[in-house]
């Protein structure tokens, strides 16, 4: 085995696997603990997920939020910094893209409407992420605390803007959005009927695309992830980290805010306050499952996805705090097991050339 | 030596780090009462085989045995109640306690349940008198010079009754006179009953004080001689195992021409750098470097040469005075600008700055040149590679794969890479700090090369290294730096170690021409 396959395989390919067996293992005693066969359990929930299409739509529209916030916090990390306040740019995405949807007269085509609801989700997500990487790279504020209090405010404005200026009586959404829907796509494969599945899939199929070209294929990934990695070395290559946080953090707010196109525009066909749901929470957790890879965090997203929707399946058995146990339970393990699992494979390799 | 067991004897040692294979089947035996000088190029094996030896890591074949008892696998707590103990290259030192009371850490005297102060400093006090280690008990650590905090590390060793004593490469920080100082302790240790052994690639270290002499080579120990009956040809041979010319080491190969009269590449005046805790690490410094010439600064490390090599590369500002590379001003410059003006840095933690570790060979190749390999923004992966590959072979950087990560090469390669993209880019003026710095010898008789292949393409070079032979060897002019000051400057021919010495320790001050 090269040296090449080997990193790779040690640094991500194993850990989400062990992770996965553990939390497998947790969740067999979880459910015999209630009196249940694990097998029968496993076997609702994939049904209720994989096995039928609204489950498998159900999971791909969860995904399509987890991933975007996921993308998020992915690319904080590679430039050395913990975005905790993708919730709260993921709301402001949300409430920017609708907030152009309901300014936009009724009628615009979809072709220039989808696009600038966009843009705005892009922008508010941007806003709201700039001001932790401008606050790091002017005054050195530590971004963690100022996107965690960045949530509250961001959070608590929007719900006053919408219960004081936009709701509909009685409910705490805005009108129903005329402009910028964005279609099912039970519209197109009756397969995913009923399901809340669409196309915002494919722009954050294609954001994911992007994030990797810049990460991995420009200069200003190459320099973001210098920063990330060695922050002393960059400054030598006359890197210039405060500008790299601030665009850092631009953009990990905009892809979190992408991610509020999925329920505004593609789902409810209004803002909802509240509407998150902590899926910015548990972008944080894609993230590290997903190794800051766009690939891995798209994997890493179906996932969870699969879980959170899988626990509603499986409800009648078990509670479905069991799945979010799960999810507890995989974070740890991934995070432990990094460190743990290189180690086992270089000790088990090492016997095994010790041997011959 | 009599017929008594050996004090050490390390037989069959197998270690391995992952893929690296670390010691290979080595083998050494330490007599009672000597000093035992381990040698071998950086990676050979020589740490590791120490720490497995002082239980810091356990072996995975072979056995350990001190002083005829099998002690296999044991760990550092069993290791020094049974009298064997390590001073490693960093001090653990804990710089806000005194010397007595970092001394007794962890085996304080106590009277009546609280610590009995006035006790310890008594015992270390006469520990001090014992070994012949001078220092002041009552001092605080962190007011100490470098080579009392050496003598610190010895005494916390004997204070828990050590007999036998590792140093690893002990002289690293040291002054000539404080390396001549730390001789005399070591033999008075020795002729009071203790066991030495002496982890150094110097090969002058090795004859001036060891009576045996372990060399390694590849995780193998190739070869095991009595100090009297060697030389350093034939230690420098076993390390490499091929010939080498010791003259690139040992002086020797004086400077040709001396720059280009008149012309001034770059040009530092009345230059005042803060430091991380002192208002003046570098204090008032003038100089000018033709091109073609090579300014060597001498120097006990810690004396403002680091300050003023960042200072000059723009990752540290200027409290006051000017820098002027090639005519124009840069004193105020980033540091790209200051690259693209004709500055190329070797700096001197390449794992701090020189490189970064996760990335490929390839991506530090371009570390701070990444604008010369993107085209529109976009890295332009052909050129990068083509750059590596080329890279790769002129400066015989092994492995070859461009696309591993720089953490997977050893010392001595990752130093190449730094090299190679230094002297591979265009500049007019290299500064080149410690840069043969933990690596072996074959890669220091390289490196060498290259730098004075850079001055006889004139261009400037301000060498900066620990290593006093390193600077006598390279240099045109001589700089000596102490307290953040240049207090002595000698063309090459009037420089010599005895000459230069006083003055890196304050002793003597010079008029700075």
């Amino acid at each position: 085995m090269n040296t090449r396959t080997r990193v790779l395989l040690e640094e991500s390919v194993l850990p989400p696997l062990v992770a996965l067996v553990v939390a497998l293992v947790a969740g067999d005693l979880l459910i015999m603990a209630y009196g249940q066969a694990p097998g029968v359990v496993w076997r609702a929930l994939l049904e209720g997920t994989w096995g039928n299409s609204y489950g498998f739509g159900q999971v791909l529209y969860k995904a399509t939020t987890l991933a975007c916030t996921g993308l998020a916090v992915a690319v904080g990390l590679r430039a050395g910094l913990f975005n905790i306040g993708a919730e709260g740019q993921l709301a402001a995405g949300g409430f920017g893209a609708g907030l152009v949807g309901l300014m936009l007269p009724a009628g615009t085509p979809a072709l220039i409407a989808v696009p600038l609801c966009v843009l705005a989700a892009l922008a508010a997500g941007g806003a709201v992420g700039s001001v932790p990487g401008i606050l790091r790279a002017r005054f050195g504020a530590h971004e963690v605390i100022v996107t965690i209090m960045l949530n509250f405010i961001v959070l608590a404005l929007l719900n006053y803007f919408v219960s004081a200026k936009l709701h509909v009586p009685e409910t705490l959404h805005t009108p129903e959005i005329h402009a910028g829907a964005v279609a099912r796509l039970s519209g197109t494969f009756d397969a995913f009927h009923g399901s809340a599945a669409n196309w915002t899939i494919v722009i954050v199929l294609l954001a994911a695309a992007f994030v990797w070209g810049f990460l991995f294929r420009t200069r200003a990934g190459y320099e973001l992830r210098a920063v990330g990695l060695q922050s002393d070395a960059a400054e030598y290559a006359g890197i210039r980290a405060g500008r790299v946080w601030f665009s850092a953090m631009a953009m990990s707010g905009a892809l979190a805010g992408l991610g509020g196109i999925n329920f505004v525009l593609g789902y409810k066909n209004y803002y909802e306050d509240g509407f998150t749901g902590g899926a910015g929470f548990l972008g944080i957790a894609v993230a590290l499952i997903g190794r800051n890879n766009p690939v891995g965090v798209l994997l890493a997203a179906l996932f969870f996805a699969t879980l959170s929707q899988g626990g509603l399946a499986i409800n009648a058995m078990v509670p479905k705090q069991m799945v979010e146990v799960l999810q507890g339970i995989v974070i740890l393990a991934v995070a432990t097991a990094v460190p743990e699992v290189r180690r086992l494979l270089r000790s088990a390799m090492s016997r095994r050339k010790a041997a011959p | 030596m009599n017929g008594a067991a050996p004090a050490i004897r390390l037989t069959a040692i197998d270690k391995y780090f992952g893929a690296v294979h670390a010691n290979r089947s080595a083998s050494l035996v330490v007599q009672e009462r000597e000093i035992h000088a381990l040698v071998g190029e950086n990676g050979a094996g020589k740490s590791t085989l120490m720490k497995i030896l002082s239980g810091m890591t356990p072996a995975d074949g072979g056995t350990v045995e001190v002083g005829g008892r099998d002690v296999t696998g044991w760990t550092t707590a069993e290791a020094i109640a049974a009298g064997v103990g390590m001073v490693h290259q960093h001090f653990m030192l804990v710089p806000t306690l005194t010397v007595a009371e970092n001394v007794v850490l962890g085996r304080e005297p106590v009277s009546a349940g609280t610590f009995d102060r006035a006790r310890a400093e008594r015992d270390v006090e006469r520990l001090c008198e014992q070994s012949g280690l001078a220092v002041p008990a009552g001092r605080l650590v962190a007011d100490l010079s470098v080579g009392e905090a050496q003598r610190v590390e010895i005494l916390k060793l004997l204070y828990r009754g050590a007999r036998v004593l590792l140093l690893d490469e002990p002289t690293a920080v040291l002054s000539p006179p404080e390396v001549a100082e730390l001789w005399k302790v070591l033999r008075r240790l020795r002729d009071g009953g203790a066991t030495i052994v002496l982890i150094t690639h110097k090969l002058d270290e090795v004859m001036a004080v060891s009576e045996h002499v372990t060399v390694m080579r590849m995780g193998e120990t190739v070869a095991n001689m009595a100090t009297s009956d060697t030389s350093p040809e034939k230690i420098a041979k076993a390390m490499v195992g091929r010939d080498v010319d010791l003259a690139v080491r040992q002086g020797g190969g004086a400077a040709k021409l001396a720059g280009t009269p008149g012309a001034v590449a770059l040009d530092v005046r009345h230059l005042v750098v803060r430091g991380a805790r002192i208002e003046k690490a570098v204090d008032d410094v003038s100089f000018s470097i033709a091109p073609g010439e090579i300014l060597g600064i001498a120097g006990v490390e810690g004396n403002g040469q680091t300050e003023l090599l960042e200072a000059i590369a723009g990752l540290r500002g200027v409290t006051s005075g000017t820098i002027t590379l090639g005519g124009a001003d840069i004193t105020h410059r980033g540091v790209h600008n200051r690259g693209e003006a004709g500055l190329s840095h070797i700096p001197e933690d390449r794992h701090r700055r020189g490189l970064i570790l996760d990335y490929t060979m390839a991506e530090n190749l371009i570390l701070g040149q990444q604008h010369h390999y993107t085209n529109n923004g976009i890295l332009d992966r052909h050129n990068i590679i083509d750059h590596a590959r080329r890279r790769i072979v002129e400066y015989d950087i092994r492995p070859t794969d461009p696309s591993l990560p720089a953490r997977a090469l050893s010392g001595g390669n990752q130093q190449k890479i730094v090299i190679a993209r230094e002297l591979s880019r265009a500049f007019t003026v290299l500064l080149a700090a410690q840069p043969t710095r933990g690596v072996d010898v074959g890669a220091i008789e390289f490196i060498h090369a290259e730098l004075r292949k850079a001055r006889e393409e004139g261009k400037a070079v301000l060498l900066v290294s620990a290593e006093l032979k390193e600077v006598l060897t390279l240099s045109d002019r001589i700089a000596v730096m102490y307290g953040g000051r240049f207090v002595a400057m000698f063309p090459r021919s009037d420089a010599s170690e005895e000459v230069i010495g006083p003055f890196m320790t304050g002793a003597a001050r010079g008029q700075v021409a």
